[in-house]
């Protein structure tokens, strides 16, 4: 996938957690927890949905590397998604 | 992040061949009317200027000649983008890409590989009558051997091409008819190739997954809208990928749904909707709420007048109502 | 004859809008069955029936205003009393609606997933009713169960401000009426996090633990021992609850804050926990809550998580008779065997009720709580 439709399946997953932020402009560059309220079960959720989305495993040391929208779409580009 | 900008789906493909062209010496085009003409579609148009006539070569009328001729090529080292003006004259060239390009690695215990790109346009929608509107991806997606591709995106038209050349084996490019005017978005700037093997999931939903390819994405994403002002809520995936096919995204969104409707333009009995539902019986069996609906081009040679073609290829109204099915409303 | 009464679902709460009935008269009734959906500040919640029997009457309307303990419903039955106060190890039968005389003739069509479904819930699909083209699927499944059957039609959403004032005179009771000690310790957590991290490198993503599912485990075991810390203190009485049903404090994106309970916390598996509170976080931010689950905590935990603080001293929601806080887990230098390490730290707070118990409880409580987070395998 390219940047762009990376960039729509995270914020898909995003939403599918967080329903409320729908609509909202997300900041790729500031982190999740910095720009709305995101507790560590939002977190998991998240990458679960990332991981049903993907297929991708992605263990737990990785998870300072998806912090912010343009984190996980780097990440994910890493991973040839 | 990068920007974007917006592209038709025929920009894309001469976007995607030019790069090629430049990026890789070995690289050259050949089919019917790609050099003087500019392309049956256009796409070529300018390529023949730009690069010459060792690059961008109008072939004769003849494709078990020049498929076969680009399968030589390949097998000599260089990478052809081999361009058979539709689907339905590959037919003539069929021998060539199933014994020949698609087992050539096979026979000869891979000594040999054959990193050959054939291009189709493909399928129905423009009053083309019976020779001039098959759907016949899965007869490619049939054959071991062969990869088989279907963007549906103005981003894959653009993206699919330079990987598609990466591949040391056959790589079959379905590009279906009436979506070369469509416009959409491409990276403004960087790499813009994509991969070839994951679905995507082009819309988000809870109730039902809608599986379809190439020309029947725009007109299931329409049935997906249409249905949620119902309150249905659909989710939209395209394969991308019809051989291999993509099961775990495919079974993801099942088990999720409990519903599926496969939208394939192929005739329906023997289809690739086919293979996908059996697919799906075998692994996401205890999770089907419904039967597995399928929505496909009607048993009949595919009719000249307008009405009579839109009656036989899926519409949204089929989509929408196949859908209902599953959900019992 | 049952007199079936408005139910108390918060400490301060005095009256509730009755907003749809789920049942109407002469429908059997079985224990654990949803009656009616109840509007309150803490949103639209589901009000069960704890006992057998059949709805005579019912003495409300929709959009009524109840006050609290008076009678909304009759129900002819053989128990005589309906709502108990106090109900800690209570747990609703899964029922079924009476076979419906509307099922088609023939062998019904049974699917896949409907199946599945009814097996999960302990139904037998075989008392379904069949939709009207024959089919028994999962809609039918889950209409069947009461425990799943969705109150969408009464769900008004959540009104943040009507539960910041619930929640402001429920703290505002407590603090009145409750005489609070507060006991902490600092306790290394290493082990705990050590063992989770090998634990989820071998689980798949979907089953992954956060921290808080062994941590709420070990408090409820812990409390198993310290029985003054968990029950319900109301009419100059301490009741001592069978089993550890936690509230589990709960933030809501926007400020809410509810704390719902998960029954029989030190019973369940590291698993049957880790899914019970994902799905009631999950129905926390959907506004889908049960009656039972707002009444019958026994005690309350309340951890902050990451990035938060390193203590609070929480109050203690009536008639409970403690609550737990956990601070953010820190790094901090710490002797361990005679020499400074780096270990990982989280402060404990007890709150208890000086009426029920005193500072020892709580103390004692820490010091056992202590002991097993330094052997997590065994607790």
């Amino acid at each position: 996938m390219n940047e762009l439709e990376l960039t729509e399946l995270v914020k898909r997953t995003l939403f599918d957690v967080a329903p409320d932020l729908e609509g909202e402009a997300i900041d790729p560059e500031t982190p999740f927890r910095d720009q709305f309220e995101f507790d560590s079960m939002d977190f998991l959720n998240f990458i679960i949905g990332l991981h049903q989305a993907t297929g991708e495993e992605i263990p737990e040391a990785d998870y300072p590397q998806l912090a912010s929208l343009k984190d996980c779409v780097s990440y994910l580009k890493a991973k040839n998604v | 992040m990068t920007g974007s900008r917006t592209l038709t789906y025929r920009e894309a493909i001469r976007e995607a061949l030019r790069e090629a062209l430049q990026r890789d010496e070995r690289v050259f085009l050949m089919g019917e009317d790609v050099g003087r003409y500019g392309g049956a579609y256009a796409c070529s148009k300018g390529l023949l200027e730009e690069f010459g006539d060792e690059r961008v070569r109008d072939t004769p009328l003849s494709e078990s000649g020049f498929t076969g001729a680009g399968i030589g090529a390949a097998l000599g080292g260089m990478r052809p983008i081999v361009e058979i003006m539709t689907v339905n004259f590959s037919l003539l060239a069929l021998d060539q890409i199933v014994n020949t390009a698609a087992t050539l690695r096979h026979m000869s215990g891979g000594q040999f590989s054959v990193p050959i790109v054939i291009r189709m346009a493909t399928g129905a929608g423009r009053q083309l009558a019976a020779q001039h509107s098959h759907s016949l991806e899965c007869w490619f997606a049939h054959v071991p051997g062969l990869r088989v591709v279907a963007p549906a995106s103005v981003a894959d038209a653009r993206g699919m091409l330079w990987t598609a050349l990466q591949d040391p084996d056959p790589v079959i490019m379905f590009e279906h008819a009436t979506l070369y005017n469509e416009e959409g978005e491409v990276a403004a700037e960087g790499e813009t190739s994509c991969d070839l093997d994951k679905a995507a999931i082009r819309r988000s939903g809870k109730d039902v997954s809608l599986i379809t390819y190439s020309g029947s994405l725009g007109k299931t994403l329409d049935a997906a809208q249409r249905l949620a002002g119902d309150g249905i809520d659909c989710e939209v995936i395209d394969l991308r990928s019809l051989r291999p096919l993509d099961d775990a995204t495919i079974m993801s969104s099942v088990t999720k749904t409990a519903r599926a409707v496969i939208v394939d333009e192929g005739w329906r009995s023997g289809s690739l909707a086919g293979e996908i539902s059996a697919r799906i019986m075998e692994q996401a069996f205890y999770s089907l709420d419904a039967p597995v609906e399928r929505v496909c081009s009607q048993e009949v040679p595919i009719p000249y007048p307008s009405h009579l073609e839109q009656a036989a290829t899926p519409q949204v109204e089929s989509i929408v109502a196949a859908v209902r099915k599953t959900l019992r409303t | 004859m049952i007199e079936f009464k408005m139910p108390s679902l918060g400490a301060d709460m005095e009256q509730g809008t009755l907003v749809e009935w789920l049942k109407k008269p002469g429908d059997v009734i079985h224990k654990g069955d949803v009656l009616a959906v109840v509007e309150t500040q803490k949103g639209a919640i589901e009000i069960e029936v704890f006992s057998d029997g059949v709805l005579r009457d019912c003495r409300a309307s929709p959009g009524d205003h109840v006050p609290v303990g008076e009678v909304i419903a009759i129900l002819d039955g053989d128990k005589t009393s309906v709502m108990p106060t106090v109900k800690p190890s209570f747990s609703p039968v899964p029922s079924h609606k009476p076979v419906s005389a509307e099922r088609l003739p023939g062998k019904p069509k049974i699917t896949p997933a409907a199946r599945r479904l009814a097996q999960q819930l302990g139904l037998d699909i075989s008392n379904i009713a069949a939709d009207s083209s024959g089919v028994v699927g999962l809609r039918q499944v889950q209409a069947s169960s009461p425990e799943t059957s969705p109150a969408e039609a009464g769900r008004a959403g959540i009104d943040f401000k009507e539960m910041r004032k619930a929640i402001a005179a429920a703290m505002a009771r407590s603090k009145r009426e409750i005489p609070h000690y507060y006991v902490s310790s600092d306790i290394d957590v290493t082990a705990l996090m050590d063992w989770l991290a090998q634990e989820n490198a071998s689980r798949s993503v979907a089953d992954r633990l956060l921290y808080a599912v062994p941590l709420f485990r070990v408090l409820a075991r812990t409390l198993v021992d310290t029985p003054e810390l968990n029950g319900h203190y109301e009419q100059d009485t301490f009741s001592p609850a069978q089993t550890v049903n936690a509230g589990i404090a709960i933030a809501m994106r926007g400020g809410g804050l509810v704390a719902p309970s998960i029954r029989d916390v030190a019973g369940k598996s590291i698993d049957e926990l880790r899914i019970s509170l994902t799905d009631l976080v999950g129905r926390v931010r959907s506004g889908r809550l049960r009656s039972s689950e707002l009444s019958n905590a026994t005690v309350t935990f309340s951890n902050l998580g990451e990035r938060t603080a390193d203590t609070l001293m929480p109050i203690i929601y009536p008639p409970q008779v403690a609550i737990i806080g956990c601070g953010q887990i820190v790094s901090r230098p710490w002797v361990k065997d005679g020499e400074i390490h780096v270990r990982q730290i989280m402060s404990v707070t007890v709150a208890g009720d000086h009426r029920v118990s005193d500072g020892r409880s709580a103390a004692r409580f820490l010091s056992r709580l202590e002991q097993r987070l330094t052997a997590p395998e065994g607790s």
